[in-house]
């Protein structure tokens, strides 16, 4: 019974929450990784990428609460997702014509790249905030859980209980049947396989009439529905900050280049190793081990690792660890 | 430099004394000191980025590794704190170090294989409890002292102007870990990197309450010691009649005698270090560094070890961050870890160096005073502007509320859009790299 109950409380709190924050990492890696393949730079304004279309999404969804649309027991801000991935797509192909077109043509160094797309972070960053505010917002609505902790127990009689957020049901699914489509979208379609030709090699991609201003606009509108739906998926689960978007930064580039800067396959293999790394070392394991270990063993303290507080630095020596030792990446991403 | 040069830092004084005359002097010489302190900053990012072309995110955590250095330079020794628990802190940093460096050694002396792995993984996890068992301990001795009024260690109650060079070793330190690891691969990690490392210094300032009070802030540092303290002037007779003699109240010209003095000092640092890096410029070095960041395979092929100089650059200029965040925790006397905001620290410095003139040091100066006045002045002009639009407004109507409690987050949209438009405009910058 014992162990039992250890691996439930270890699900409740390790498994599940860090399967849906990966499902989130990856989904947020996944753009960033995309963007470094066909424009090759690392795109700061990712995070706030993120937060821009989840604002968007937080504003229709609150059109619809008004007017009395809902989802069901689903989060409205579902019915609300294809828009605010419609909007988030036009501003940045927007930006893309105004900013980074011009970059592109007068082929500057990358890090001139990298440091325009700071400008666009910042810009982005303050629209935000201008627009819906620096503070917290909620938006999440219809049915809370799918199984509260108190079902669990009385259903199965364990001590511990097993809560599984709706949010964090919508997570895993909406995340697999977004790879799924983009996997068909870069292999099966035409224009996919064109956007994987000018990732590998640009010049010969040219040659073979491949149009790049077509490719770049296509990248930029997976580019947002990625960055909108991981965005969503995130607020949804826990809230919206626009500040916590900016750091959310920190843990995406470390999924990307984990993964291999420009494999999208390694981009959700390292979302979901830097969720969890982030999750078990910041996690007190003392509830498990008691149940585990006998007595005479049981830890006094919490048996933390980390307090909560720096999970940031776990996806930084997870970085640092793999810019030392692989700097490829596991999935061998572009250059070094 | 030339005369339209000498016409530039001309129009930013003016511009400075203007608001003396204006609104008051004491505002004036607050714009004047924190400019001076955000022209060496601009300094240190011009080394690393004009000389060699180096991307630090990072910069708001080399500053504050700076104003650290001010808390554990001048602070008082806080009482029994070395004896309850500070040693110990001390032992179980001392023992992570060696068990990192015992790793370290593993993997570079044994045969690569599994062996090697599972070895290097023991010495890790066993370092890493041995650490925090040692290290627990103590941290909690110290922070048991008298939590509200100090419950950290303290510093060394060594003169704080000592904290200057050594904020600047400090922060080197940190960029030589930084700059080991992600140079020699591709620029934008050490982008990521830089960004990462200003985060995590900032959340170890915040939570780390032994070593300077967390958010719980160290406030009341010691001044250096040619700085008077107000209060000493408006006692002093001859302070007082000197004060009249030039009709001023005993306050105000104290205060301003204190910001003067400060300001007097800055200019010493500054103008050392603008000859220095001016004298690096135009040595052999300089000009290697620029052959190595305008191509870099040529200046291999020619010998040159390319990673081993973009680390030095990187250290430079790192430390001369650092040493400004020195600087200005010695202003303010008091260090807030939570008052390090990414934009204010990192960002507004780069565009204090792109708007100033990138490999230009003087450009780079003349950007931090510019951009420091604007950065201040903008936000009343912001507010105004905001009053301007919503004047039509009926009081209590959303839009006019909303307006008016955003215009504060107007900064970030400026300095981004200036950032943006300098680049693709003038991406040379007002005073070009000659």
């Amino acid at each position: 019974m014992d162990s039992l109950n250890a691996i439930v409380a270890l699900a409740n709190f390790v498994l599940v929450p860090g399967i849906a924050y990966g499902a989130q990492l990856a989904l947020g890696a996944l753009g960033v990784t995309l963007i470094y393949g066909i424009l090759r730079f690392s795109n700061f304004a990712h995070g706030d990428t993120m937060a821009f279309g989840t604002m968007f999404v937080i504003l229709i969804t609150w059109g619809f609460q008004s007017v009395g649309i809902s989802a069901g027991p689903l989060p409205t801000a579902l019915l609300a997702l294809p828009f605010g991935i419609i909007l988030t797509g036009l501003v940045l192909l927007g930006t893309d014509r105004v900013v980074y077109r011009f970059y592109r043509r007068t082929r500057v160094k990358p890090v001139v790249f990298v440091m325009v797309s700071l400008g666009v972070m910042f810009i982005m960053n303050g629209l935000t905030r201008f627009i819906i505010g620096p503070g917290d917002q909620r938006f999440a609505d219809g049915e809370r859980f799918l199984i509260s902790a108190r079902d669990f127990k009385e259903m199965t009689g364990l001590k511990e209980g097993l809560a599984i957020k709706t949010t964090q049901g919508i997570t895993v699914i909406t995340a697999i049947v977004v790879v799924a489509i983009l996997f068909w979208f870069l292999n099966r379609t035409r224009t996919g396989k064109s956007m994987r030709a000018f990732s590998d090699n640009e010049d010969l991609a040219l040659l073979s009439g491949i149009n790049p201003e077509r490719v770049v606009m296509y990248t930029w509108l997976i580019v947002a529905a990625l960055a909108t739906i991981a965005g969503t998926l995130y607020g949804l689960d826990k809230s919206f900050k626009p500040f916590t978007y900016f750091q959310l930064l920190l843990p995406i580039f470390a999924a990307a280049i984990v993964g291999g800067l420009g494999s999208p396959l390694g981009a959700i293999a390292g979302g979901f190793l830097i969720a969890f790394a982030e999750v078990t070392v910041t996690y007190a394991w003392k509830k498990v081990a008691t149940y585990v270990l006998p007595e005479a063993l049981a830890p006094d303290g919490l048996a933390q690792l980390l307090s909560t507080d720096y999970k940031f630095a776990v996806s930084f020596a997870i970085l640092i660890i793999v810019l030392l030792f692989k700097p490829t990446g596991l999935f061998k991403g572009k250059s070094v | 430099m030339k005369m339209r040069d000498f016409g530039l830092f001309a129009l930013v004084a003016l511009l400075i004394i203007g608001t003396g005359f204006l609104q008051s002097w004491n505002s004036a010489l607050l714009i004047l000191n924190m400019g001076l302190i955000s022209a060496i900053m601009a300094l240190g990012v011009n080394i690393q980025w004009g000389y060699a072309g180096l991307f630090n995110v990072g910069v708001m955590g080399f500053v504050a590794l700076g104003g650290l250095a001010s808390v554990l330079v001048s602070m008082p020794m806080t009482e029994n704190a070395w004896a309850s628990g500070g040693i110990q802190i001390v032992l179980g940093l001392i023992l992570g170090a060696a068990t990192v460096v015992a790793a370290v050694l593993v993997y570079g002396r044994m045969a690569a294989g599994r062996p090697r792995n599972l070895i290097m993984l023991a010495i890790l996890i066993a370092g890493f409890f041995i650490f925090r068992s040692v290290f627990d301990a103590g941290v909690e001795g110290v922070e048991a002292i008298n939590p509200a009024a100090t419950g950290y260690l303290g510093g060394l109650n060594l003169p704080i102007l000592l904290s200057w060079p050594l904020g600047g070793v400090l922060a080197a330190g940190a960029a030589w870990v930084i700059g080991k690891t992600a140079l020699g691969l591709r620029s934008d990690y050490l982008a990521i990197a830089t960004l990462g490392i200003a985060e995590i210094v900032i959340a170890v300032m915040k939570n780390e309450d032994w070593l300077a009070r967390g958010v719980k802030n160290v406030v009341g540092l010691p001044r250096p010691a040619v700085v008077p303290y107000e209060i000493d002037l408006q006692n002093s007779t001859s302070f007082v009649e000197a004060a009249q003699g030039l009709g001023m109240g005993a306050t105000t010209a104290s205060t301003l005698y204190v910001k003067g003095i400060y300001a007097l000092l800055f200019t010493v640092v500054l103008l050392i270090l603008l000859w220095l890096a001016q004298t690096a410029w135009n040595s052999p070095w300089g000009r290697m560094l620029r052959a190595i960041r305008d191509n870099e395979v040529a200046a291999e092929a020619m010998g040159k070890d390319v990673t081993r100089r973009h680390l030095q650059v990187f250290i430079l200029g790192s430390a001369v961050c650092g040493m400004a965040g020195a600087m200005m925790t010695t202003l303010d006397s008091q260090l807030t870890p939570s008052s390090y905001q990414p934009l204010r620290y990192t960002f507004l410095i780069w565009v204090m160096v792109i708007v100033g003139g990138s490999g230009n040091n003087f450009g780079a100066v003349l950007g931090g005073f510019l951009i420091w006045f604007l950065w201040v002045q903008v936000e009343p002009m912001g507010l105004a502007l905001m009053n301007l639009i919503t004047a039509g407004m009926a009081d209590g109507y959303w839009l006019k509320d909303h307006l008016l409690d955003s215009a504060a987050h107007m900064r970030l949209l400026t300095m981004g859009l200036v950032l943006l438009l300098v680049l693709r405009f003038s991406p040379k910058g007002l005073i070009p790299e000659r």
